[in-house]
C-alpha cells in the first residue's frame, strides 16, 4: 500500500466514526432526513466561507457552514411550528432552496472557486492526500485528516461528556426537561455537531456520503442490538468497515471511492436486515411461522382436553376433526411429541402430565394476560414473546 | 382524609401547600387550553385531576413542571418556583409518550430517575444503580431488570416508569395516566404504592380518567376543564353536581362507600 492509499482510508475511517456518532442519535430520534437537509443546505454556507477565506479548509468556512445548517433546522422547524406543512414537507422546502442558492453562487463564480456540483455531490476523496498541510515547512499530513480529526475529537469528548443527557432527551424529552435537562439545549447541540461533522467530512466525501454514513451504519446497528452503547460501537464499526471495504472495492472496480463506500454500506444493511438474529427478516418469518403452529399446537391440546371420546382422539381421525392439512397435522404432532406433551395407546391420543398443565397454563394466560405465570415458558416457546 | 398524612402535617408546618398555581394560562397555538387556573394542593394529600378529553389535565402537569411555557401565571412548590425544586419533584409521562422500542433495559430506563440529582456531566455510579435496583424491587421488577424495554408487557413498562419516579425519592409525584392500559393487577399494585407514599408523607397528584375508583383510591380531587371546576376533598366535592359541571352533561355516578 502506498502512503496515498493508507491516507485515504485514514479519513475514510475518521469520516465514518465522526458521523455515526451524531447519526446514531438522529435516527433513534427519527431525524434522519435533517441530515440530508443538512448535508445540502450548508453549500451556499460554504461558498461564502470561501469567498471570505479563500481557503476550503479554513475553520472559519467550517463554522459558517455549519450555522447554515443550523439555519437550515431553525427553518425547518419554524415553517412546521406554523402548522401549515408537515415536517417533512418543511424539509423539502427549505434545503433544496439553499442548496439552489449554493448552486447559483458556485455558477456566478466558476473562475475564483474550484468547488463543482459533482464534487459537491460526491467528493473527491483520492484527491485529499494531495493537499497537505506544511507546518514550518514540515509536511505534517493531508489536510482533511487534520480537519476530521480535530471534529471527531471534539465529538467523542462531547458524547462521554453528555451521553446521559443525550440519552435521556432522546428516549423521554418530557422527563429530561423536567430534571433540568433542557431538550432543546441537547437539540440544537447535537444539530451543531451534526453541521460540524457534515462540514468536515463534505470536502472528502460529498454531500451524499455524509448522509449514508450518518445513516446507514446506525440503522444497520439498530437491527443487532437492544443497548445503546452497542448500538454506538455497531455503527462505528460498520462505518469504519464500510469505508476501507468500500475503498478497496473502488480501486478494483476502479471506479468512485465515495459510490463504493455507500454500496458497501448498503449491502451490509442488507445483509444485516435479512438475517439479523432478532429482528432480521428471516428471523421475523420463522418466528411468525413457529407462532402459527404453535397456536395450532395449543388449539390440539385444548381438543385433546375437551374430548374423552376415543374416537375424537384416534390418530386416523384428528385430521378430520380438526380440519387441517396432512403436513399441518404432523408439525403439530411432531411439535406435541417433542415437548412430551402428548402419548399414544393403540393409536389413541392422549395428553401427558407435562401437556395437561401447559394447556391450563398457557389458557390462563391467555385469559388473564399476567405475564408473570408464564416467563418459564418465554424460553421455549415464541408464542409467549408477545 | 387519611390520618397519617394529618399527623404529618402537624409535623411539619400545618397546613402545608405544596403546590400553589396562580392565574395560569396555557394555550397551544394562540387556543387557550387552560384558562386562569388558581390552584393550591395541601401536602400529603392524594388527587386525583379527572376531566373530560381535551380537558387540560396533562397540560396542567407539564405546566407545573415547566416542559411547557405558560402564557401568564406562576407555579410555586413548597413556596419557590419549580427550577428550585426539582430535586424535591418526580414526573411519571405518559407511557404512549416515549419510544419503547429505544435500545435499553428496565434497569437502565429506572436509573435516569437519579440523573436530577446527578445533574449536567456527572454519570451514575453504584450508589445510583443500587437505588434502582431497590426501586425495581419495590414495583416488583427486579427479575426483568436486564430485558429490553420493548420486551415488556403494558403494564410491567408502567412499572417501570413508577419505579423510575420513585427512585427519585422526591417530595411531590406528578403522574400522568399511570393506570392507562394496565391490567387489574397491576393496578392494585400501582395504587397501593401510591397509598404507601402519601403514608409516608408525600403529596401525589394523578391525572385519573376512570370515576368510579375516585372515591376508592384518592382523598383529594380536583375537577378540570379548561377552567377548574372545583378542588377539595373527595367526601366533600365528588359529587354529580361537579361531575355535570365539568363534563358538560348529566353525569350520574355511583359512588361506592
Amino acid at each position: 500500500m502506498s502512503n496515498a492509499q493508507i491516507e485515504i482510508q485514514l479519513i475514510a475511517s475518521l469520516v465514518a466514526i465522526a458521523c455515526a456518532i451524531p447519526g446514531t442519535f438522529l435516527v433513534l430520534r427519527k431525524m434522519a432526513m435533517i441530515s440530508d437537509a443538512i448535508s445540502h443546505s450548508i453549500l451556499p454556507g460554504i461558498v461564502i466561507g470561501f469567498f471570505i477565506t479563500q481557503d476550503l479548509n479554513s475553520p472559519l468556512l467550517i463554522l459558517l457552514a455549519a450555522l447554515t445548517g443550523i439555519i437550515t433546522v431553525v427553518l425547518v422547524e419554524y415553517i412546521q411550528k406554523t402548522g401549515l406543512v408537515k415536517e417533512d414537507t418543511a424539509i423539502g422546502l427549505v434545503f433544496p432552496i439553499l442548496f439552489s442558492i449554493g448552486v447559483i453562487m458556485i455558477a456566478k463564480n466558476a473562475n475564483d472557486v474550484h468547488l463543482d456540483v459533482d464534487a459537491v455531490l460526491l467528493g473527491e476523496l483520492a484527491f485529499a492526500p494531495f493537499d497537505r498541510l506544511i507546518i514550518a515547512g514540515l509536511d505534517v499530513g493531508p489536510k482533511s485528516l487534520w480537519i476530521i480529526g480535530s471534529i471527531l475529537i471534539i465529538t467523542i469528548g462531547l458524547l462521554l461528556a453528555f451521553f446521559k443527557e443525550l440519552k435521556v432527551s432522546t428516549f423521554d424529552a418530557g422527563l429530561s426537561a423536567a430534571l433540568g435537562f433542557s431538550p432543546a439545549v441537547i437539540h440544537y447541540g447535537l444539530m451543531t455537531v451534526s453541521s460540524v461533522t457534515t462540514v468536515g467530512a463534505f470536502d472528502a466525501v460529498g454531500a451524499i456520503l455524509v448522509v449514508a454514513l450518518m445513516i446507514a451504519p446506525a440503522a444497520t446497528a439498530y437491527l443487532l442490538t437492544n443497548e445503546l452503547k452497542r448500538m454506538l460501537i455497531y455503527a462505528i464499526c460498520f462505518g469504519v468497515f464500510s469505508a476501507i471495504a468500500g475503498y478497496w472495492l473502488a480501486h478494483v472496480l476502479d471506479a468512485s471511492i465515495a459510490g463504493s463506500i455507500t454500496t458497501m454500506l448498503g449491502l451490509l444493511f442488507l445483509v444485516v436486515y435479512l438475517f439479523a438474529p432478532r429482528k432480521g427478516i428471516i428471523a421475523v418469518m420463522y418466528r411468525e411461522k413457529q407462532q402459527r403452529t404453535e397456536v395450532s399446537l395449543l388449539t390440539f391440546l385444548l381438543h385433546l382436553k375437551n374430548h374423552s371420546e376415543e374416537r375424537e382422539r384416534h390418530v386416523n381421525h384428528l385430521n378430520e376433526h380438526i380440519n387441517w392439512q396432512k403436513v399441518r397435522s404432523k408439525t403439530v404432532l411432531d411439535l406435541a411429541l417433542k415437548n412430551n406433551m402428548i402419548q399414544f395407546d393403540k393409536n389413541i391420543v392422549s395428553l401427558t402430565e407435562k401437556g395437561e398443565q401447559f394447556t391450563s397454563q398457557a389458557i390462563d394466560y391467555i385469559i388473564t394476560n399476567q405475564d408473570n405465570k408464564i416467563e418459564h415458558m418465554k424460553d421455549d416457546f415464541f408464542l409467549f414473546r408477545g | 382524609m387519611a390520618q397519617s398524612s394529618e399527623t404529618n402535617k402537624n409535623e411539619t408546618s400545618v397546613g402545608a401547600i405544596a403546590v400553589k398555581v396562580d392565574d395560569l394560562t396555557v394555550a397551544y397555538n394562540y387556543k387557550p387550553v387552560l384558562w386562569d387556573i388558581d390552584l393550591e394542593i395541601p401536602e400529603g394529600v392524594l388527587m386525583a385531576i379527572v376531566g373530560p378529553n381535551g380537558a387540560g389535565k396533562s397540560t396542567l402537569i407539564k405546566s407545573i413542571l415547566g416542559i411547557l411555557k405558560p402564557i401568564a401565571g406562576s407555579v410555586e412548590i413548597f413556596g419557590k418556583p419549580y427550577e428550585k425544586q426539582r430535586q424535591i419533584v418526580a414526573y411519571v409521562p405518559q407511557k404512549g409518550s416515549v419510544d419503547w422500542d429505544f435500545p435499553t433495559t428496565a434497569l437502565d430506563v429506572v436509573t435516569m430517575g437519579t440523573y436530577g440529582s446527578l445533574g449536567w456531566i456527572k454519570r451514575p455510579g453504584q450508589k445510583e444503580k443500587k437505588a434502582a435496583l431497590e426501586a425495581l424491587e419495590k414495583v416488583g421488577m427486579l427479575p426483568f431488570k436486564n430485558r429490553q424495554i420493548s420486551q415488556l408487557s403494558g403494564g410491567q413498562q408502567q412499572r417501570i416508569f413508577l419505579a423510575r419516579a420513585l427512585v427519585q425519592n422526591a417530595s411531590i409525584y406528578f403522574m400522568d395516566e399511570p393506570f392507562q392500559g394496565v391490567d387489574a393487577t397491576t393496578e392494585i399494585a400501582i395504587i397501593n404504592i401510591l397509598k404507601e407514599l402519601r403514608k409516608a408523607g408525600k403529596t401525589v397528584i394523578v391525572v385519573h380518567h376512570d370515576l368510579q375508583t375516585v372515591p376508592e383510591y384518592f382523598d383529594w380531587v380536583t375537577f378540570l376543564n379548561v377552567k377548574k371546576i372545583a378542588t377539595g376533598p373527595v367526601k366533600d366535592i365528588f359529587n354529580d353536581d361537579n361531575l355535570t359541571k365539568t363534563y358538560g352533561i348529566n353525569y350520574k355516578v355511583s359512588i361506592q362507600e
